[in-house]
């Protein structure tokens, strides 16, 4: 489906390594500074980056993320500005860029009309937390179009039959969430995770990333061990947070994603 | 008109099921349950017991001669929900699903609510079948609500404020799915309006089709015909389809909904999803919203909490679309006057909600021919409002 999500698992893969994929609000605290900080957090060992687009009314995301998403309204942040900053990151970065975006924000801008100008900024998947692919349908048809990738969520609660189908209508991955919960939360335990992915790998040849509670080094190198790829969003949203007015804070984030991908080198 | 939503939760091209991935195996659970209980007589004999016994239903449906006399028209009757036990419809819906939950072994029930009444009703079934309750209230509303609040906590519930977005119901329902999805495995999320994901939307038109059978039969045996109209309130639309339902069918029976027109439908505060809104999803569910361009939420106000809510049930929206059911709004001071009508020449308080289904009312009656008539659901009553108005008027209690 997309070149650069594919070649960046398969680069990943022969190397041994594991994707480390960092969440970023999209305009928080601005979106020149999201610009910076997707080049910098290359840098540091990101390999794809998931940008949020935020909405009044995230009902997936935890306070951290909640916050993050008011921030970037206040600053009059809109998808279509997303889309501009895309299009001028893809001037200086080829990193594979997912957008994850709750689905009104689709349907304001027309799914046909979304998935165009997304593939032409050089949007290469989707994360679309409110929409599973029973509700997908509208989406799929422009999205599979244009080579957007569709990235579904598998749940702890998933029952075989969700498996099944969210592994056939995934594409690029499959994003397993480590919990039953909101984002932020505190990881659950690895034996679960782990039997999870188990079950997914016999129904999915697709890769698998973890996400949702994957806060620490020490959360992504335990992770790393089972799946193909480590999600980390509300760590490093806090970060950003917390050095809103420092002038060195894409430095100090820079930093806390470096040392996530030192924790997930293989052994 | 096929039976509606069809299997998919579908009406026409609104609801459906948005919602993460973690939600979407308890929703699945929940259709399912719902369905063997729909036929199980045990079940429904349960419930039955419960709605008479507890609730105190039938309720009347009363004729308001001094309203009618007043206005000048149309035989106005009132749908007395607000005799129901606790003060309002809600507990219809919530004695049904909470009766689901003990069915489903959930030992914790979490419910959000605007005005109160939601929260009152899930705290007291709570109370009454001994289940874990905690209900998820937007400080704005706590503030406007307080007598409610207390009442919850009275009852044995946890209220939980939310401090996010406009501070109010859309914001508690926020949260409410959130505690759900992470506490999933052993709690049920009582929503107390015909929103969110299927099958709530039709489950809970169920739990309130009530309404309308009673009104149904009590008008026949009061006057021997169908009313020319039937009107309610509509915030998320509960009460209103519970009073509808059963008259849909009737294409001489015309039925208004009334939404809350705030302080004017230009002034961009209220809650007017039909006069003001388009289609867009919403906490589960694909309807009529209030958004800007870009897809964002648009801050509601109406001066009832139970009104002041973005999106409106997706049936509706059908409803609406079709032309079978007609949208109207009533202002802030349309309500508040209509309030003070009721009350002084019926003797009843009505809810804030309420009120602006007795203010359409008062522009419609006399407009119609004596022998015309209106039924008007009195969802619930207003000793919850009194000290809100109290503050509105400058009167220190």
């Amino acid at each position: 489906m997309s070149g650069r999500l594919d070649s960046t698992f398969a680069r990943l893969r022969q190397n041994k390594e594991k994707a480390l994929i960092a969440y970023l609000m999209a305009g928080d605290p601005g979106l020149a500074e999201t610009e910076q900080l997707v080049v910098a957090l290359e840098q540091a060992g990101a390999d794809i980056i998931e940008l949020g687009v935020p909405f009044s009314d995230p009902i997936a995301d935890g306070p951290v993320i909640q916050q993050a998403a008011e921030r970037a309204l206040k600053n009059g942040t809109s998808l279509r500005q997303i889309l501009t900053s895309v299009t001028s990151l893809r001037q200086r970065t080829q990193i594979p860029i997912i957008l994850m975006l709750y689905y009104n924000s689709i349907h304001a801008m027309g799914c046909e009309e979304f998935c165009k100008a997304a593939k032409a900024a050089g949007v290469d998947g989707l994360i679309v937390p409110d929409m599973p692919p029973d509700e997908a349908g509208p989406l799929k048809v422009p999205a599979d179009a244009v080579g957007l990738s569709l990235i579904f969520l598998l749940a702890p609660t998933s029952t075989t039959d969700r498996r099944k189908l969210v592994a056939k209508e995934s594409h690029g991955f499959v994003y397993y969430v480590s919990l039953t919960g909101i984002t932020g939360a505190k990881l659950s335990n690895a034996t679960d995770i782990q039997q999870n992915i188990e079950k997914l790998r016999k129904v999915s040849a697709a890769p698998v990333a973890v996400g949702f509670g994957v806060a620490t080094p020490e959360d992504a190198a335990r992770v790393s061990k089972m799946a193909d790829g480590v999600i980390v969003g509300s760590a490093i949203v806090k970060q950003i947070a917390a050095h809103q007015q420092d002038p060195g804070m894409v430095g100090y984030v820079a930093e806390f994603v470096r040392s996530l991908k030192a924790a997930m080198a293989p052994a | 008109m096929p039976i509606l939503p069809d299997s998919r939760g579908r009406f026409g091209p609104y609801g459906g099921r948005y919602v993460p991935e973690t939600l979407m195996p308890a929703l699945l659970e929940l259709e399912e349950e719902y369905a063997k209980v729909k036929k199980d007589r045990r079940f429904q004999a349960d419930l039955a017991y419960y709605l008479k016994q507890y609730v105190g239903r039938p309720t009347s449906l009363y004729r308001a001669d001094r309203l009618t006399k007043k206005l000048g028209g149309a035989k106005i009757y009132l749908k007395r929900e607000d005799l129901c036990h606790t003060g309002a419809h809600k507990i219809n819906n919530a004695i049904g699903q909470a009766l689901l939950a003990v069915r489903m072994k959930k030992p914790r029930v979490i419910a959000e609510t605007g005005a109160g009444q939601h929260g009152v009703a899930t705290a007291t079934a709570a109370a009454m079948f001994g289940l874990e309750c905690e209900i998820y209230m937007g400080t704005e509303d706590m503030e406007r609500q307080a007598l409610n609040v207390f009442r919850m906590r009275l009852l044995g519930a946890k209220v939980t404020g939310v401090d996010a977005g406009s501070r109010t119901l859309k914001d508690a329902i926020s949260e409410a799915m959130r505690d759900w999805t992470t506490n999933v495995r052993t709690t049920h999320y009582i929503l107390g309006s015909v929103l969110g994901a299927h099958p709530y939307p039709m489950m809970i038109r169920d739990f309130q089709a009530v309404i309308g059978r009673e009104a149904r039969k009590q008008i026949l045996a009061a006057e021997g015909k169908l009313p020319n109209y039937l009107v309610a309130c509509v915030g998320g639309g509960s009460n209103s389809i519970g009073l509808f339902h059963a008259f849909l069918k009737d294409p001489k029976v015309k039925m208004v909904g009334v939404e809350a027109g705030g302080t004017g439908i230009t002034s961009g505060k209220h809650a007017a999803r039909f006069s003001g809104g388009k289609p867009g999803v919403l906490q589960g569910t694909m309807t009529y919203l209030l958004q800007d361009d870009n897809g964002q939420i648009n801050l509601t106000h109406s001066v009832s909490a139970g009104l002041d809510y973005a999106a409106v049930g997706p049936e509706h929206s059908l409803y609406h679309d079709l032309g079978r059911i007609e949208y109207t709004y009533a202002t802030d001071s349309e309500a508040m006057a209509a309030f003070d009508l009721l009350a002084q020449e019926e003797g009843i308080i009505p809810a804030l909600e309420s009120a602006h289904a007795i203010a359409h009312v008062v522009k419609l009656a006399p407009t119609l021919k004596k022998s015309q008539l209106i039924i008007a659901n009195l969802s619930g009553r207003g000793d919850k409002d009194v000290q809100q108005v109290a503050r509105m008027r400058g009167v220190t209690l």
